[in-house]
């Protein structure tokens, strides 16, 4: 079943036919499988991976490392959760290591990301402090290689 | 005075490979899907890359020992023992080849006396009848059934084999046909050739790659492993074609012979491709895995979208290869494949060069892009659309 998954992950357009076509699951079992996760929220959205630097989208994303000071009874959830609702927001992690959050943030420019991060994320009540990286260019996004592919070195008839 | 005396009768009788035109009438083509390739369209995992480049850094330009790398001699027995529970040592019966072509060339002429009849099951690989003229032996072709699924009929070897026969020779999963022996089959024919007392030279080239069982190696079957030639390496499994390593894994009267030849020809298989292949053993099958996935999503909707257009196969339990019969076309495999390059730009392999009984039949490689496959599926539906 996670077969269908795999298929639906790297083409999201991928129809129940086409599918069941490529892993040999009936199709409506296909259709039965992927309407009950979408119900039960395992499947979330379908998405499309755009090279933003190939489009010459000008927007800005910043990493940034938050520290925070847990609540107690609640630890991370509350804060996470209040950092996670901003629009700005694009994710939020909660990760091993000297900072607690690490998220990520989107503007339409380098000051328009300095200033959100500045007036609105660290004056999040618990923030103790941030460290932001910009983000300077993407070479592999959500598993995708952004660079170019190899050339098929191979002849076009071999025994 | 140009010279007068007559080069090698026995390589001048043998024809060159069928393929050779085809391949000369495809590239002065543009735009052409070629399923006619037999390798991955993978390239080799990158962690494997990164450390031959390491390791030519660090100087691993050298020559090795005739056997091998002996870490890599221990991971490859290491691995046939996990996987298929053979036992081989890696001092003695263990051979670091370039690519199973060599190793196939040194089990020969390892093997054969002039004269020795080798039966070779067909459609089969066109190096197979070849190398064994080129060892002095005479090729005994044995056309397998596509009804029965192009299994090993050990019947049907058996009413081939005279006094001369010394082996059989055969590929599983194989090029052309995608056929994956079973171990029933296998063991009946182990039983066969301890009862006629003939060899096993046994291909397993794309062993990893099976989509319907487990992969039964010959050696491992009841009997088998003191009469077995076992060729195997890296190239398809790990998408290492152009590195050119493999092994052969045999008892030590048969592989001391076959070192013998080697350190006198080859020397030793490269280097750097030896310290790949270490790499690949020791990480790269997660991406082994992955590939197998793909290649098994493209074959059923490619077999399924060939059989719909009437070009019907046993199902390919393994390698990438589909050899479905084009007789509804009216054409011969030749026609076939000529036509269907000129007229919509898809090559394929036409079955005779495989052996006669290949006629009717093309072979097909699926190791090609989901999206390309679905074109040359069009455009294959397009070409007999003209046809009937």
């Amino acid at each position: 079943m996670h077969e269908i998954l795999t298929v639906l992950e790297s083409d999201a357009r991928a129809t129940p036919e086409r599918i069941a076509a490529l892993t040999g699951i009936p199709e409506d079992e296909v259709r039965a499988a992927i309407a009950g996760w979408e119900a039960d929220g395992v499947i979330r959205r379908y998405k499309t991976v755009v090279d933003r630097d190939r489009l010459g989208d000008s927007r800005v994303t910043a990493f940034v490392d938050v520290t925070v000071a847990p609540e107690r009874g609640r630890g991370f959830d509350d804060v996470a959760e209040r950092i996670a609702r901003f629009r700005e927001i694009r994710a939020v992690h909660l990760v091993s290591g000297a900072q607690d959050l690490r998220v990520e943030v989107e503007g339409a420019s380098m000051k328009e990301v300095a200033d959100f991060v500045a007036q609105k994320l660290s004056g999040v009540d618990r923030v103790t402090a941030t460290s932001t990286h910009f983000l300077l260019r993407r070479y592999k996004d959500d598993g995708q290689l952004l660079i170019d592919p190899e050339p098929d070195h191979r002849l076009s008839v071999m025994p | 005075m140009t010279p007068q005396k007559p080069l090698s009768r026995v390589v001048e009788a043998m024809p060159p490979s069928g393929i050779r035109k085809f391949f000369d009438l495809a590239q002065t083509m543009t735009g052409v899907i070629t399923l006619g390739v037999g390798e991955p369209d993978f390239p080799t995992p990158w962690g494997v890359r990164e450390s031959a480049i390491h390791a030519l850094t660090r100087g691993a330009t050298t020559y090795t020992g005739n056997s091998g790398l002996l870490e890599l001699r221990e991971l490859i027995c290491a691995d046939l023992e996990a996987r298929h529970g053979l036992r081989y040592r890696p001092a003695d019966e263990c051979l670091v080849t370039s690519g199973v072509s060599e190793g196939l060339d040194l089990a020969l002429r390892a093997l054969l006396n002039p004269g020795d009849e080798v039966i070779v099951p067909e459609p089969s690989y066109v190096a197979y009848q070849p190398c064994v003229a080129f060892a002095g032996g005479v090729p005994v072709p044995v056309p397998a059934d596509p009804a029965q699924g192009y299994r090993l009929d050990a019947e049907r070897i058996a009413a081939a084999v005279t006094p001369r026969t010394k082996a059989v020779l055969f590929g599983s999963p194989s090029n052309p046909t995608g056929a994956a022996q079973s171990a029933e089959d296998l063991t009946a024919l182990a039983a066969l050739a301890a009862r006629e007392d003939f060899w096993l030279v046994s291909d397993e080239i794309y062993d990893r790659l099976t989509y319907t069982g487990t992969h039964t190696s010959t050696a491992a079957v009841e009997g088998a492993w003191e009469r077995t030639v076992l060729l195997n390496g890296f190239s398809k499994s790990y998408a290492m074609t152009g590195w050119r390593v493999g092994y052969v894994c045999a008892p030590e009267p048969v592989a001391a012979l076959m070192h013998r030849i080697h350190q006198y020809t080859m020397l030793c298989a490269p280097h750097v491709s030896q310290v790949a292949a270490i790499e690949a053993l020791k990480s790269a099958d997660p991406d082994v895995t992955e590939m197998v996935a793909d290649y098994d999503r493209r074959r059923r909707l490619f077999v399924k979208g060939l059989d719909e257009l009437g070009l019907t196969c046993p199902e390919p339990g393994g390698a990438f290869y589909a050899f479905p019969s084009i007789r509804s076309s009216g054409l011969s495999s030749q026609d076939f494949a000529e036509q269907l390059l000129e007229e919509q730009k898809v090559a394929v392999v036409p079955g005779d060069v495989f052996g006669p009984s290949g006629e009717g039949h093309v072979r097909c490689s699926y190791a090609t892009a989901l999206p390309l496959l679905e074109q040359a599926l069009e455009r294959i539906g397009r070409f007999l659309s003209t046809r009937t």
